[in-house]
Parts: structure tokens; sequence; C-alpha cells
């Protein structure tokens, strides 16, 4: 087998693996959520999101 | 058969919407909507803000800046109005100056020459299936997520608070905005132009050229060729983007951002391995903490970045199977190294391209500046860097 094909093998297996553990994580979070309205704009509450400028 | 490969990936994608709407609600499966979106024009389009400032500062080629710069353009002038009239239901990615945006941005800046791809970028050609970007992201993720826990350590070094140009009101802003972006255009299109200019290379003028590529890379860049036009790809995908940009601030309520998911993924994924985070000074706290607890469905930039990877697998494989090059072990464990760097530095810098650079400016937050000029110095290192080690 040649390397670009191990690439390809590895790149689906990965992607497969953490496809997995995403389904695994969302079966396993326990804690009680309050699903937000499903548009911001004109929601009349705050945003709330978590945020790389530091939110 | 390509019909039937692409009513694959559409319903692939559709199916991925369904789900995570399911799981987490209308707003995170529009988002995932959003994110394949995102991944798709930035594939697409080969929308790279890594490459675009390589293209100036190594061929003095303007259009990726001009790009970028049409896109700050239009996002601005679509969502300053709505944040500055929402009441709060919209924020702007806003940051304080501080010492470690100057580090970090520059660390940032050299560090994404190096793995060929920035925040967004390492995302999409990760999907695309680009070996490099593919080796990078998990060592992105994990500074990402050491680099917040640091960050409350960063933030107390020092600096200056947040300038909000949105407080002289948005016309002011946006005015503000549209000088700083065609200025920062016309820089990069003089700069081209002054390249075309330039005479045929005398012996003299070589030697002088390599000179000056010893202390500054940018300034030694050869021309383009000349009578280069701006390439539909760019303009277009600035578009695009705008629009998606607008959309994401309209249905999460603030900009759209990379980091501070792949921040999550690194921490759900030391603490799955027995690190403890109950004590750490960032994931520790609220809100951060609760982010943790919560799915990574839940999470805002988490849900758009996976539907940005899936949107880029899609966009390149619509034709076909993606053909690539497996690049040396060298470059490999390079990239991996800036990898870390980028997600560490990313969060002293408070965030990456999307977050800080885009986010910022287009929030009129005189970080977004600060941020675009150390990255882009940084950038000017890094690209000399990847020069010596053969990339």
């Amino acid at each position: 087998m040649d390397n670009k094909k191990i690439f390809r093998a590895v790149f689906a297996l990965f992607w497969l693996v953490a496809l997995g553990l995403l389904v695994l994580d969302t079966a396993r979070s326990s804690s009680v959520r309050v699903e937000p309205p499903p548009i911001a704009f004109g929601s009349g509450q705050a945003a709330s999101g978590g945020h790389c400028s530091g939110r | 058969m390509r019909w039937l490969n692409r009513t694959f990936l559409i319903t692939g994608g559709l199916a991925g919407v369904l789900a995570v709407t399911l799981a987490a609600g209308l707003r995170q499966g529009l988002l995932a909507l959003l994110g394949i979106g995102f991944g798709a024009v930035l594939q697409g389009a080969r929308f790279g803000f890594t490459t675009g400032w390589r293209d100036l500062i190594e061929r003095r080629d303007p259009q990726g800046l001009w790009a970028q710069m049409l896109l700050m353009v239009l996002a601005a002038a679509f969502t300053l109005p709505l944040i500055a009239g929402s009441g709060g239901e919209l924020v702007g990615a806003v940051a304080p100056l501080t010492i470690s945006l100057v580090l970090g941005a520059f660390l940032f800046g050299a560090a994404m020459q190096l793995a060929d791809g920035c925040g967004s970028g390492t995302l999409y050609k990760a999907g695309a299936g680009s070996p490099l970007s593919f080796v990078v992201l998990p060592t992105f993720a994990f500074g990402s997520f050491l680099g917040a826990s640091h960050q409350p350590a960063w933030i107390a070094a020092g600096g200056l608070p947040a300038v909000d140009l949105l407080a002289f009101g948005w016309p002011t802003a946006l005015a503000l905005t549209v000088a700083g972006c065609g200025l920062v255009a016309w820089l990069a299109g003089r700069a081209a132009r002054t390249a075309q200019g330039a005479a045929a290379p005398t012996p003299q003028a070589v030697a002088q050229q390599l000179v000056r590529a010893g202390t500054a890379s940018f300034a030694a860049a050869p021309a383009p060729a000349p009578g280069t036009r701006w390439a539909r790809r760019w303009w277009l995908g600035a578009l695009l983007l705008a629009v998606l940009y607008l959309l994401h601030l309209v249905v999460a309520g603030q900009p759209w951002g990379i980091v501070y998911g792949m921040g999550v993924w690194g921490a759900k994924a030391v603490s799955a391995l027995g690190w403890d985070l109950s004590g750490d000074a960032f994931w520790g706290v609220a809100p951060h903490a609760q982010r943790l607890a919560d799915p990574i469905l839940a999470d805002v930039t988490s849900v758009t970045n996976i539907g940005l990877i899936y949107g880029a697998i899609a966009a390149s494989r619509w034709n076909g199977p993606a053909d690539f090059s497996l690049p040396a072990g060298k470059r490999l464990a390079a990239a991996a190294v800036a990898g870390l760097v980028m997600g560490y530095s990313a969060r002293m810098a408070f965030g990456c391209n999307v977050g800080a650079y885009l986010g910022g400016i287009a929030s009129a937050s005189l970080h977004g500046w600060v941020w675009f000029a150390l990255a882009f110095a940084g950038s000017i290192v890094g690209v000399r860097i990847r020069r010596r080690i053969g990339a």
C-alpha cells in the first residue's frame, strides 16, 4: 500500500473516531440545558455563547 | 456517477444538520448549516488569510489582502448598525489592548505561515484532506486549551482597556473602519505597483536584494506579473463570507469565531484523559466550566467549526476524490509545533484571524487593528523561517 492510500485510510478513520466521540459526548453529557431561542436577534435575550474575544 | 457523489454529500450535510438540531436545538442546527456554508466558500474560493498575506509578502500580489479588506468593510457595514440597535441581543468581538495581544498576535502571524493555515485555514484544509493541516489540527486544539488556561495570567500582565469605536455611534465607527480598510488596500496596491514599475534587475540590484532579503523579506519581495487582475474567487469569496458572517451574528448573537471551540475540544480531551480542570483559572470557572459540562454540540463555535469542516470536505470532493501531496516528515513536524504555538498564541491575542482580525475589525474594536499589524509583522518573519526549512 502506498503512502497516499495509508493517509486516506488514516484520514477516514480519524473523522470516524471523531464522529464517534462526538456522539458519545452528546449522549454522556448529563447537565440540564435551557435551549436558546432559534434566532438571537429579536429574542430579547443577551448573547451568551463563548467567544475567543474573552466572553 | 458525479451526481451520485454530490447527492451523497448534500444528503450527508442535511442529515448532520438535522442530527445537530435534534441533539442541541434549532439554533445549533442553523449554526451547523452556516458552518457548512463557511467551509464550502473557504474551500471553493480557496479563501486563505495566510495565503493572501504570503502572496503580498513574497510576490507583491495584493489580491488576497484586498479581498480581506472588502470582507471587513462588508461585514462591518452589514453588522454595525444591527449591533448598535440590538440592545445587547447582538454583541461584537471587543477585547482589551493587552501586552498578551501584542505578543500573541505576532507569534500567531509567524506560526500560521509555518502551519500553512490560520484558524479557519487549518479547519477547512484539514477537512479538504491536506496532510499538513491534518497534523496541525490536534496540536492547535491542545495549544488553544492551554492558552485559554493561562489567559487570565496573561491579561494580568497588563495593558490598556478595550477601545470600542461603536461608543462614538455606528456611522462614525463604520466610517473609521472603511477608512482603515481603504488605507490598507491602497498601501497594498501601491506596494504592488512599485514592484511592477521596477527596472529589470542588474547584478548590483540582485546583490542589493539578497542583502535586503537577510533583513526584511517583505521589502525584498519580487514583483508579480504586470497586468494581474483581481481574480473572481477573491471578491466573490469575500462577498459570500460577509453574508454568512451577518447570518451568523443574527443567529448566534455574536461574531463568527474559531479558537474558543477548539479550546473546548482540547479541554474535553484532557479531561477525559484524567486532567482535573476544576481548579483551572479559566476552565474551572463560569461560564467556561459549564460549557465543558454541556455537550460539544451546544457550544456555538464548536458547532460552526464542525459544520465548516464538513463543508470543506464536501466542496473538495464535489468533483470527485481530492488529490494531495505528502510533505516531508521534517515539514510535518514543524507544522505540528506551529499548530501548538498558533493555538496558544490565539488565546493570548483574543482570537485568530477570524475571531480577532475579522471579528475585531468588523466590530470596530481597536484590538482587531492591533492584531492585524502585529500578526502581519509576524508573518514576514514566518515566511523567512518557512523558506529556511524548505517549505
